[in-house]
């Protein structure tokens, strides 16, 4: 007996692809807080308490001033790994994750349910202390969690239509966190034309690249830490992972995969989008990006993600009236 | 850990006779616990309930908010039927689903049982699960209940009773096969030198039996139709729909359209054949039960009245699992089937009736009453373990609505070795077997044994703080 392709729930879709992005921004955020940590400790006592550029890379800043006011490490600590009622808390999205996660454990395999679980019993546990006993640790703990989810989920899940919409929702999380954080680095944590190439600002941009673990890429393919090429690196690189253009890339194949359009067309809103914001990074000069505003760039950047996120809602999660095709 | 302290006292007890020598067939189990090292029971025990955290294996409590879900208590020490007890079990069950079957049937159509005044008329057409909805269907093989979870119990003289019927949406079965799960993999040795009869094909027979219902279809798509995550049996929900590999779908994701069952895909709509529906009557279709349902899909029963959809278990069943109903099934199966019911029926007293209501009334501080309609151990009065007020609120209940209640003897429930803290006490158990029916019948070899985990206590729901045991049937030919 041939068995056709199980078709896939729009419900299912849905909490699979908020699944995956939330497992990627609990990452995110571990993330940042982790580096921020590190950064602290090699800079001079007066900068020794830089934590608001860290709540700014969340687009939070209003939501943390009026629960915490002040910028310490403890509240910063506080409001961006455990705080229960800060949606894009590490708990928060972990719990979402699960939720989602738990609304689908039959499509997704046991393994991935097991690991996601894992990570929610441990944040659980270190939630009920008043702060993490080491936070690098506490922050490594949950990136490699979610590492650990993404490799098993790659190996133990079928490359079939669910996969591919776990991979565009992670794909554009990542895509959406890089650009966070670069966008903070130039408006934020620069204080002053004058500090660009000191010793100072050679601290932060290697921080920021070990944020998105990708100090080492970097060195091997451009050696000198240079503003514009990090930028570069960082935006538009095709090979390195979490860069801005690899994971839109890589968003756009699993969206073909999805739909089956050939590459070079297109068969609905999120495709066209998509694709053509692929291709604008494609055949982007960070020349070009820098002198037309990279705070523009970026604005406009997160405004064509948020867009696509919107058409893929309508064209693949919405509720259908019946007898209408996806593709109206 | 050693069984040297142990007291039956005068219960039936599971493992161990009343000279305190373990049964024949359970031996072999008594020796491997006593041969293990000191402590070994217990790390196992809580490794046990480690993996069952992290499986994520966990139930809902209603009316707990936070941390709402919580791991259903196992106990590591299995429950073990003969291959005898188990034989007659089955012949009991198979017998008694049989003629349910054959009752739900006839009440939808010619009730030859209730001209023939076998079962007073008024009694089944006041049950609140009677759907006159349903009157004049036929399902396939002309089946209402394809998935039982009877609840059998045994008294101090070591006979097996059925205390209910679960005609409904019984549950608990993925319990049965991740219990088994959990004890092969803390504990393998326990299994060495039996023979114990596997469960893990029930996913594949349960399947079965879903798509024989497509009559005529060479592909037919199975979905299970959950109220949500935040139903109390949801993690079973999603446990069968992935170990069938069919799809699981809440009310939403249905839709009917031109007179057929649909689910919304991301690629349009894909059409329903089965559906193996955890969701109550009331819940299912707002069009024909209640319309404030928001779990149902519009339109549903229209489509199975029309053979459109097969549904499991087939609504309107639940008028034979009323349990004023239940006092009559051995007169059932003496109508239906013409013999004499092989598992007796707990001795039950129905309050519509004067003189027993006469004598529930006089007797509370040693009966159990029941509510005709509620489940999951709600809307009960265990009368020995009763306060004076709980029974005059039951008593002025009864009075008011007679019809709704019925009261049993206290049964001395048969008990378990079961850990208590670092040693064994006697706790009292029930057995769940499943059945399923489709063209034949066929039952899962054990079932769910649920444990009172509470000293002395006879309320073995999960949501009254209950637990489980792995339950063994051995393969004939072995001690029994």
């Amino acid at each position: 007996m041939t068995q056709l392709a199980q078709p896939l729930l729009s419900r299912v879709a849905d909490a699979v692809y908020w699944m995956a992005r939330y497992i990627e921004r609990a990452e995110n955020v571990a993330r940042f807080l982790d580096v921020n940590h590190n950064l602290m400790l090699d800079l001079p006592g007066v900068f020794s308490s830089q934590w608001q550029p860290i709540i700014n890379t969340t687009g939070d800043r209003a939501l943390f001033a009026e629960r915490y006011g002040e910028a310490t490490q403890q509240n910063a600590v506080r409001f961006l790994a455990f705080d229960a009622e800060y949606a894009n808390s590490i708990y928060s999205c972990i719990l979402a994750a699960r939720e989602n996660a738990r609304s689908v454990r039959e499509t997704i395999s046991s393994e991935m349910w097991e690991q996601i679980n894992s990570l929610y019993l441990m944040i659980t546990a270190e939630a009920r202390k008043a702060a993490p006993d080491s936070l690098p640790e506490f922050c490594h703990a949950v990136r490699m969690g979610c590492h650990l989810f993404e490799g098993i989920t790659h190996s133990t899940a079928s490359h079939n239509e669910a996969w591919h919409f776990i991979s565009v929702g992670r794909r554009l999380e990542r895509a959406d966190k890089t650009t966070r954080i670069l966008d903070v680095k130039y408006f934020i944590l620069l204080p002053s034309v004058a500090d660009v190439g000191t010793p100072f600002d050679d601290v932060q941009w290697s921080a920021l690249l070990k944020s998105v673990s990708g100090f080492e890429m970097y060195r091997k393919k451009y050696g000198r830490i240079a503003p514009d090429r990090i930028v570069e690196f960082l935006l538009l690189d095709g090979e390195f992972p979490r860069a801005v253009r690899y994971s839109i890339g890589q968003a756009d194949q699993a969206l073909h995969a999805i739909t089956g359009t050939p590459h070079g067309g297109f068969s609905c809103a999120s495709e066209q989008r998509l694709g053509r914001l692929r291709s604008e990074l494609d055949f982007a000069r960070v020349e070009d990006i820098l002198q037309g505003g990279l705070h523009e760039f970026f604005d406009a950047l997160q405004t064509k993600m948020n867009t696509i996120d919107e058409c893929i809602g309508n064209n693949f999660f919405a509720q259908r009236p019946e007898g209408a095709r996806v593709w109206a | 850990m050693r069984f040297s302290g142990y007291r039956t006292d005068s219960f039936y007890d599971e493992m161990f006779q009343d000279d305190g020598t373990p049964r024949p067939h359970v031996r072999l189990l008594v020796d491997t616990i006593e041969n293990l090292s000191d402590g070994h029971l217990l790390r196992y025990q809580r490794a046990a309930e480690r993996l069952l955290l992290q499986m994520g294996i966990t139930f809902n409590v209603y009316g707990d908010s936070a941390g709402a879900e919580r791991i259903f208590p196992f106990d590591l020490v299995p429950r073990i039927l003969s291959a005898g007890e188990w034989a007659h079990i089955e012949r009991g069950l198979v017998q008694r689903i049989h003629a349910l079957n054959a009752f739900i049937d006839d009440i939808y159509h010619d009730q030859k049982i209730l001209k023939d005044a076998v079962i007073p008329a008024d009694v089944v057409l006041s049950a609140a699960s009677y759907r006159k909805q349903c009157h004049g269907l036929s399902p396939p093989w002309r089946v209402w209940c394809h998935i039982t979870g009877t609840d059998l119990v045994r008294d101090r003289d070591g006979c097996f009773y059925v205390l209910e019927d679960n005609l409904r949406v019984p549950s608990g079965v993925s319990y049965v096969i991740e219990n088994r799960e959990v004890l092969k993999r803390i504990f393998p040795a326990v299994f060495e030198g039996l023979s114990v009869r596997p469960v893990n094909e029930y996913p594949s027979r349960l399947l079965e039996m879903l798509e024989s219902l497509a009559l005529g279809e060479q592909n037919p798509r199975v979905v299970l139709l959950t109220p949500g995550i935040y139903n109390s049996a949801y993690f079973e929900h999603s446990f069968l729909a992935q170990q069938m590999g069919v799809q699981l779908v809440e009310g939403r994701d249905l839709v009917v359209s031109g007179g057929d069952v649909f689910m919304r895909t991301t690629k349009g709509l894909e059409r329903v054949h089965v559906i193996y529906r955890r969701v109550d009557d009331d819940f299912m279709d707002p069009d024909v039960f209640r319309p404030d349902s928001l779990l149902g899909v519009p339109g549903l029963m229209a489509a199975y009245r029309a053979g459109r959809v097969a549904l499991a278990n087939a609504p309107g069943n639940g008028v034979a699992d009323d349990k004023v109903i239940y006092a009559y099934v051995p007169d059932m199966i003496r109508y239906y089937e013409g013999e004499d019911p092989i598992l007796p029926n707990v001795p039950t007293y129905l309050c519509w009736r004067d003189a027993d209501r006469q004598y529930v009334l006089e007797h509370l501080a040693e009966l159990v009453v029941k509510s005709a309609n509620e489940s999951g151990g709600y809307g009960m009065l265990v009368g020995p373990h009763s306060a004076q007020a709980a029974r005059e609120d039951f008593a002025a209940r009864i009075r008011a609505n007679p019809r709704n209640y019925i009261a049993q003897p206290t049964l001395a429930l048969s008990r378990a070795p079961t850990i208590v803290d670092d040693h064994f006490e006697g706790r009292h158990v029930d057995l769940r077997p499943y059945v399923l029916c489709g063209k034949e019948i066929s039952v899962l070899p054990g079932g769910l044994t649920r444990v009172a985990m509470k000293k002395g206590s006879l309320v073995v729901n999960s949501s009254q703080g209950g637990g489980s045991k792995d339950t063994w049937v051995l393969a004939p030919g072995g001690p029994s």
